[in-house]
């Protein structure tokens, strides 16, 4: 590995360049923030404002869309979740043929584009006289949604010890109290990852979403509209916000992590 | 099946199976059924429907062929796609091997958090950023004057160059992580093998690295292509009006001219590109469906 050693100092330039060029333009789009222009911009600077912050909070349509969005991902959690893991113990005790073609039509909805999905679902249930509206949203976005926890619960299911089950069953147990207590609790891991996949997929939709919505805002659909019609530095307000939560977390989990790492070398000596 | 039976019982065998076929059928294959038959019929007021005037034709789809300004938007949509996947290999690439293979692995969690950090940040919000950065006296054009790369500020925003620059940010890391996932799973020895060899570095990725990362480039260029073929939110914030995007037409049809007939054969256009290109990269790279979704 000589050579590569040699290159080193390349590639963590490289890495650095990079990871200024992921997050420079979140620091830019935080900083127009507090510029007290008309418009969102870092230059001119006009000078310091929180005036931004404070229009936000008075904005009651954004606490709507806010709403709606919370609305829509908890429902996108709770169908995608149990579709999801269904479907993955269903094709898991499938082979050959069969399997591959419902495995391709899992994973379809993945490559198919939003608007598709969106268009799609519009006209589908408005054939059964269903308007569109938050409602469709959800199932637009579970159609997709479900694969992911599908996929998840599926890996996950490589590594369950299926005799486990047996042993179960031999002992008497019902077929629910195998499913309750043996293979549910080793997917558990899976169906959080799922949990949180489908939540944060829902709130960032926006092609599924504007088809089907009917009249209902989102975030993402409100600040779309916001950008495009009148463009005011609170959505840059509202973007800070989201970025600093989005940090905080980050944070929380690292300083975690690095926490239970230094216990397991603690705990390994 | 009969394993599911006996494991299950009847009972939760029906719902897993009910469960799945709700979503395979009610949400997808129906209404993509519904949507490639609507493309066929006409446009009619809501009383015409059913009646003498409503029957099968391609005159949604003769609609594209005959209008010069679609056909060359879509045209404009598959280059500047592929372009953008492209692009997003030839900067992930050098970074997937980097983190798989140079960088220390007890760094590896600090870096992930941080390139993960955009992407939990909206798509509407990250190309807004670049409609910032982008603009005539923004800060990218104030920096590039300042240290005389440039004596004359760069429209940016004009023709397709905002849309390249904001799909690529966007969509880089959907290529990154694929690629990452391939070449971590390569066993470090045979690079070192290579190189023992007398393997040039360009050789040693020709041929050792590069084929082993052939899934992960697929499912890379699949994902990015389709994202961006599929983007509506970046066309519309960092386009001109010189540059359109295949998904805007969509829009226009079924919004303003609210003819949901025209929109759907639009959409299935669309929904037809993304499937022969998924095809084409499948027998490109010769990999199957189920290592590409991973």
């Amino acid at each position: 590995m000589s050579q590569a050693r040699r290159s080193d100092w390349l590639f963590h330039a490289y890495m650095v360049v990079f990871l200024l060029y992921m997050l420079l333009p979140l620091v830019v789009m935080g900083g127009a923030a507090f510029n007290d222009s008309r418009f969102p911009s870092v230059y001119p600077w006009v000078g310091f404002t929180d005036r931004w912050f404070v229009e936000l909070w008075n904005d009651g349509r954004l606490w709507g869309a806010f709403r709606n969005t919370l609305f829509v991902a908890l429902a996108v959690v709770g169908l995608s979740i149990p579709i999801g893991t269904a479907a993955a113990i269903l094709i898991n005790s499938l082979s050959g043929a069969a399997r591959s073609v419902l495995y391709g039509l899992m994973v379809a909805p993945v490559l198919t584009p939003g608007a598709v999905i969106g268009i799609s679902t519009l006209l589908f249930w408005n054939k059964f006289s269903v308007p569109a509206g938050l409602h469709l949203s959800v199932l637009g976005q579970v159609s997709y949604i479900a694969a992911f926890v599908m996929l998840l619960v599926l890996a996950r299911l490589q590594s369950f010890d299926r005799q486990l089950e047996e042993a179960a069953l031999d002992l008497g147990a019902s077929h629910a109290q195998v499913l309750r207590r043996i293979l549910l609790p080793h997917l558990y891991p899976a169906i959080g990852a799922g949990a949180a996949i489908a939540f944060f997929q829902s709130i960032e939709n926006f092609n599924t979403t504007l088809f089907t919505r009917g009249t209902y805002d989102t975030l993402t659909v409100y600040v779309f509209s916001k950008v495009r019609s009148g463009i005011t530095p609170t959505i840059n307000a509202l973007a800070l916000i989201l970025i600093s939560v989005t940090l905080a977390c980050a944070i929380c989990y690292e300083i975690s992590r690095r926490r239970s790492e230094k216990r397991a070398a603690m705990a390994a000596e | 099946m009969n394993d599911l039976l006996r494991r299950y019982g009847p009972v939760l065998s029906i719902l897993f199976a009910a469960l799945t076929a709700f979503w395979l059928l009610a949400l997808v294959v129906l209404p993509d059924l519904y949507l490639f038959e609507n493309s066929f019929r006409p446009y009619l007021p809501i009383s015409e429907v059913g009646g003498p005037k409503d029957f099968y034709s391609f005159d949604n789809y003769l609609t594209f062929f005959h209008s010069p300004i679609h056909i060359q938007v879509f045209v404009w949509t598959i280059v500047y796609s592929t372009v953008v996947t492209v692009l997003c290999f030839v900067i992930a690439y050098p970074l997937a091997y980097y983190l798989s293979k140079v960088a220390r692995s007890n760094l590896l969690p600090t870096l992930f958090l941080l390139i993960l950090v955009p992407l939990w940040v909206s798509e509407v919000l990250r190309s807004f950023a670049w409609f910032i950065i982008l603009a005539l006296k923004g800060p990218l054009n104030i920096l590039l004057l300042g240290i005389g790369v440039i004596d004359q500020p760069i429209r940016w925003l004009t023709g397709f160059r905002g849309v390249i620059i904001g799909l690529v940010y966007t969509y880089v890391l959907f290529m990154l992580f694929p690629l990452y996932n391939a070449i971590q799973s390569l066993d470090t020895n045979q690079i070192e093998a290579a190189e023992d060899l007398g393997s040039p570095w360009w050789r040693t990725h020709w041929r050792v690295i590069l084929p082993h990362a052939k899934p992960g480039i697929a499912s890379g260029s699949v994902m990015v292509f389709m994202l961006s073929a599929g983007s509506i939110l970046v066309p519309t914030l960092l386009a001109s009006t010189s540059s359109r995007w295949f998904t805007e037409i969509i829009q226009q049809w079924m919004f303003e001219s609210q003819d949901w007939n025209t929109g759907s054969a639009y959409a299935f256009m669309l929904l037809l590109l993304c499937t022969i290109f998924v095809s084409v990269v499948m027998r490109l790279f010769r990999v199957k469906l189920s290592d590409i979704a991973k």
